[in-house]
């Protein structure tokens, strides 16, 4: 497998309801954005990969092809990933095997939602006929888990309000996140309203219009690079008997094949920044336990000490985050996204200075599809 | 065996899309009773406008003013319209080059009879009177050499509302129809796994462990434990009850699975992890196929179960 | 590279209507199976699952994420998946493989096509601002380039209904076909049209079904298989989606993924195509002359949709896994009007 790094990203700017653009106007704001960044121009670019959640939310079956022009992929080869919210990360390694493989030189991934053109609660709950309606709305599906989570880590209260107030202010930090909320605390995030006990509504992700881009290469394109030391993919079924849904097998699973492809055996001292899918804030310990950053039952306690902060040990979603932004199906390629800027030097006012490794992460289903990449400043 | 229950399934949304400036130009004019193309980079002007270039991939600005009349290109003839098309009569799909540009527009052509249509035939729009800013403002096209309607005044649109009305067929799968059959009597009937002996409440299609049909069919009773819950405090779209209330995973007696349902009979602060519970039935005269069949869960008054009973299921 | 072979192929019949749901797991079931028995393999053996479905043909969002119940995927497996046919899902895996991480993949795809209304869920892949909301339905757009074909003497209706003719009769040779026979060319014409100029045997069924590939690598395919079916060349493209302003009787995607396929001296070509003029468009466009297309009986005999296209690869690694031939392509479309077109060129070896 030949090396590969990402040489340029880009991103809309992510907003509730993106109306001044039209769907292929909302992906070029991303791609010229990643193109510009690399120093690419259209011949350059050999194959095409986009990423997207249910064809649903936007009302168009199999949209990359309405888009093909949009893409510049007309005359060349162009994919289509779908792996529920995970699929933004899935996009990224996917689009980093063509390129790992030697069957392209460089490659565009591009992933995005529009969630503006409908509506993602009702897209996700279209009454199938003899299936018992779920009774709690988005956030209530994945609650409970959450309480579970508290219980078995025995977890003050405080900390899913903590990962919140901290996401939102990185957000704060970043020109392209939806929220922007830099005076939010600790203390405002409990007193907002509980939405599914134990999740309030500050500690939930927004709905978003937005795009992410990367553009992948074999070789570096400037001196700037963020080299792909790892890829992993793991899946498991939505429910079966006894599965563990606060610390799925598949995310355990994942993270043991990504460091140890890596070449990473304490993942704590050895990466730099963290861009982790945390769509609830309690998913910030819940997942720093499941990658393996500590022990299980744990996790908490690094976030409660502030090590998860800007300038801590392991700073986690600098950029804000899913909490500060989430179109679905761009949201998994904007943390492997984020995390290649992070080792890039290019994260501009949310940049974690020094870092040289750093873990891009997403999840979708029911806690089932994982998807992840590592990348280092060092080309292997 | 009988067929599995089935039922239908209708998928309908208005979906609201910004356009744009590309297509809001075009469709905006539209409204006004005029037809608009772009040019691309190798001169040629397409309509509708493209927003990006198929060639180059640049982004297209040159508007071009076309003509609302032009000639049939191809076509094909639909007996037998169906739902949501332009025509609800015998018309024809074509695709047609407007004077003045290089590409063409796919739209109907009302021609009464296929014999009336032809290649190199002219045809010019039929404006609906009411109009929107879509592409169904063309009513359809019709068959005329003599020139189009003129233009009037009308606002910019930005959005454009596009209707979606699918309509499927839902089938049960065969491990799951026993189910179904069983709660119209007021029974539940989960199945076990033929590899792994774990009980699944409601049935799969197959055991998802072990990738095989579950055979072996089991009554269980309406008693269970709460594994865990969450409180509902937010009003959303399609919500069946005001809120507080609980939603909870219900792990019932002999069951390896819990399963989503709704908690009643207590107040929301003295729902405990480990609770034990028991359904409450809808009238039977109200039964069908589903799980709606129990209205809720509430206490069984039982001590609670404990931790280790039910933690390899959270 | 690391050499890449077809080892592996089963499928379901292709029927008008099965009885199970639309998350494909009663069909896939027993074809995991048959591909996995046949080979001696267990599911823990495979190293990348690979699948291609669609949403709106199921109805629902989400409707991939019940199949993995048919794999048991726990332990938890390494898995992707495409919304394409799964002929795409065949290509994410080959690229996997390549890689040289793993050394064996399956793939599969499958389609409840009877749930909906096809003719109108085919509409939702049209342009979404000025194209789908007139529901042009997918055999109507066929008609249009049907009839520019016709004149300009690309075919007529009775190169046409040829093609069917022979797809029916070859289909007689493959049990899991939804439409065989013996029918003349006359009586196919005296028979009245859908959209004319297409009649009912011009387009494909409407099927259910599901099919399945195992792919392995080198040394691992030829323990398998005792006649590999190497991938040669694998190749996709995909055209503009403005088809009133492309050549309707070309398909540049086809020619390009042809060419750089190595699509040069196959004996056998399994081609995608959904209406029969489609079948000329393509067989010329891979400059296949007049080699033997379709000995499967091809789509116009049975068209599980996400399947088909990879099934034609199948159907085609089958003749050299018996050894009646030694270089065949299997071809895959998506799209309207053969948008986007897919090449896989594979090679027997002694």
């Amino acid at each position: 497998m030949r090396p590969a790094a990402v040489v340029g990203t880009g991103q809309t700017h992510h907003a509730a309801k993106r109306l001044d653009v039209s769907m292929a106007g909302l992906c070029r704001e991303a791609i010229d954005r990643a193109m510009a960044d690399a120093g690419v121009d259209w011949p350059d670019i050999d194959a095409v990969v986009l990423g997207k959640a249910p064809d649903l939310f936007e009302g168009v079956m199999m949209p990359e092809l309405f888009l093909a022009d949009a893409l510049g992929a007309v005359g060349k080869p162009l994919l289509r990933v779908h792996t529920a919210g995970s699929v933004g990360g899935s996009t990224g390694n996917v689009a980093a095997s063509l390129v790992q493989s030697g069957v392209h030189d460089r490659v565009l991934a591009v992933a995005f939602e529009k969630q503006s053109e409908s509506n993602a609660m009702w897209a996700l709950s279209v009454p199938t006929p003899f299936t018992m309606p779920v009774h709690a709305g988005a956030g209530g599906y994945f609650a409970p888990h959450v309480r579970a989570y508290i219980r078995r880590a025995g977890a003050p209260e405080h900390v899913g309000a903590m990962v919140a107030a901290k996401d939102r202010r990185n957000g704060s930090l970043n020109p392209y996140a939806h929220l922007k909320q830099p005076d939010i605390t600790v203390e405002s995030v409990r007193a907002s309203t509980m939405l599914w006990d134990p999740i309030r509504y500050d500690e939930t992700c927004p709905s978003s219009d937005g795009a992410c881009a990367v553009v992948i290469s074999a070789e570096p394109t400037s001196s700037r690079a963020a080299w792909i030391r790892a890829t992993a993919m793991r899946t498991e079924p939505t429910t079966f008997a006894g599965r563990d849904q606060v610390n799925p097998q598949a995310g355990r699973d994942a993270a043991r094949a990504l460091w140890q492809q890596a070449g990473i055996t304490d993942p704590l001292s050895e990466v730099d920044a963290a861009e982790i899918y945390v769509p609830f804030s309690w998913f910030e310990p819940m997942w720093l336990e499941n990658l393996g950053f500590t022990d299980v039952g744990q996790g908490w306690k690094l976030t409660e000490a502030g090590e998860t902060e800007i300038g801590g040990r392991l700073p986690v979603n600098p950029s804000g985050g899913v909490l500060s932004s989430n179109p679905i199906g761009a949201s998994g390629l904007l943390r492997f996204a984020e995390a290649a800027m992070q080792v890039m030097g290019t994260a501009g006012d949310h940049q974690v200075d020094g870092a040289r490794v750093a873990l891009g992460h997403a999840y979708g289903g029911g806690s089932q599809f994982f998807a992840m990449w590592v990348v280092g400043s060092e080309r292997p | 065996m009988t067929r599995p229950l089935s039922a239908p399934l209708d998928v309908g949304f208005d979906y609201t899309r910004s356009t744009g400036p590309t297509l809001g130009r075009f469709l905006s004019d539209l409204r006004r009773r005029k037809v608009t193309g772009i040019r691309g980079s190798d001169g040629r002007v397409h309509v509708p406008p493209l927003e990006y270039d198929p060639v180059t991939a640049e982004r297209l600005s040159e508007f071009v003013d076309v003509a609302a009349t032009g000639v049939v290109r191809g076509w094909s003839w639909i007996p037998e319209p169906l739902e949501g098309q332009p025509l609800d009569r015998p018309f024809a799909w074509a695709l047609i080059q407007l004077d003045g540009s290089d590409t063409s527009l796919l739209h109907a052509v009302d021609a009464g009879t296929p014999d009336q249509m032809a290649t190199g035939t002219r045809v010019r729009v039929r404006w609906r009177d009411e109009r929107v800013g879509a592409i169904t403002d063309i009513e359809c096209f019709e068959l005329s050499d003599g020139p189009a309607a003129d233009p009037v005044e009308a606002d910019d649109v930005t959005m454009v509302t596009t209707p979606v009305n699918l309509h499927y067929t839902h089938s049960a799968s065969p491990t799951e129809d026993p189910f179904l059959r069983g709660l119209m009597d007021g029974r539940l009937i989960a199945q076990r796994c033929p590899a792994c002996s774990k009980v699944y409440f409601p049935p799969r299609p197959a055991c998802p462990t072990d990738g095989v049909p579950t055979t072996e069919q089991i009554e269980l009773s309406d008693r269970g434990t709460i594994t865990t819950f969450c409180v509902v405090n937010v009003p959303f779209l399609g919500q069946r009850i005001p809120p507080p209330y609980v939603s909870a995973y219900v792990l019932l007696d002999g069951a390896d699975i819990p399963f989503l349902h709704l908690l009643l009979g207590v107040a929301p602060e003295d729902v405990r992890m480990g609770m034990r519970v028991e359904a409450v039935w809808k009238p039977r005269e109200e039964w069908g196929p589903t799980m709606r069949n129990i209205d809720h869960f509430k206490p069984s008054g039982e001590p609670d179960a404990s931790f280790d009973s039910y933690s390899q299921h959270l | 590279m690391r050499d890449v072979a077809v080892v592996g192929f089963a499928q379901t019949p292709c029927v008008r209507e099965t009885d199970g749901t639309t998350n494909g797991v009663e069909m896939l079931v027993p074809i995991f199976h048959e591909v996995l028995g046949s080979l001696g393999l267990t599911k823990s053996d495979i190293g990348f699952w690979c699948s291609g479905s669609s949403d709106y043909l199921a109805g629902r969002a989400f409707s991939f994420v019940s199949a993995v119940d048919a794999i048991g995927a726990f332990p938890p497996i390494m898995e992707s998946h495409v919304e394409m046919d799964a002929a795409w899902a065949l290509y994410e895996a080959w690229v996997k493989l390549l890689c040289g991480e793993i050394d064996t993949a399956l793939v599969y795809g499958f389609g409840k096509s009877s749930a909906g209304h096809l003719r109108r869920v085919m509409a939702m892949q049209l342009d979404p601002y000025v194209v789908t909301p007139l529901w042009p339905d997918s055999i109507g757009l066929a008609g249009i380039q049907a009839r520019v074909g016709i004149e300009a003497g690309f075919w007529d209706e009775r190169a046409m209904a040829s093609v069917a003719a022979r797809s029916r009769a070859a289909a007689l040779s493959n049990p899991l076909a939804q439409l065989s026979g013996n029918v003349s060319v006359d009586e196919l014409l005296a028979s009245d049209y859908v959209a004319d100029p297409l009649r009912r045997h011009d387009c494909a069924p409407i099927t259910d079904g599901a099919a399945t590939i195992v792919l392995a690598a080198g040394d691992r395919a030829r323990e398998l298989c005792e006649r590999p079916a190497w991938i040669t060349g694998f190749e996709h493209r995909v055209d503009s989606p403005s088809f009133g302003a492309r050549d309707l009787l070309t398909s540049p995607s086809t020619v390009a993924a042809g060419k750089a396929a190595g699509a040069d001296g196959v004996e056998v070509a399994e081609l995608h195509a959904p209406f029969s003029h489609q079948e000329i468009l393509l067989r010329q466009a891979l400059g296949l002359g007049d080699i033997t297309v379709n000995p499967s009986g091809g789509v116009l005999a049975g068209n599980p949709m996400f399947a088909a296209g990879l099934a034609r690869i199948g159907e085609a690694a089958r003749r050299v896994h018996d050894g009646s031939a030694s270089k065949v392509l299997g071809h895959a479309t998506s799209g309207p009007l053969l948008q986007q077109n897919l090449v896989c060129v594979m090679e027997g070896r002694e």
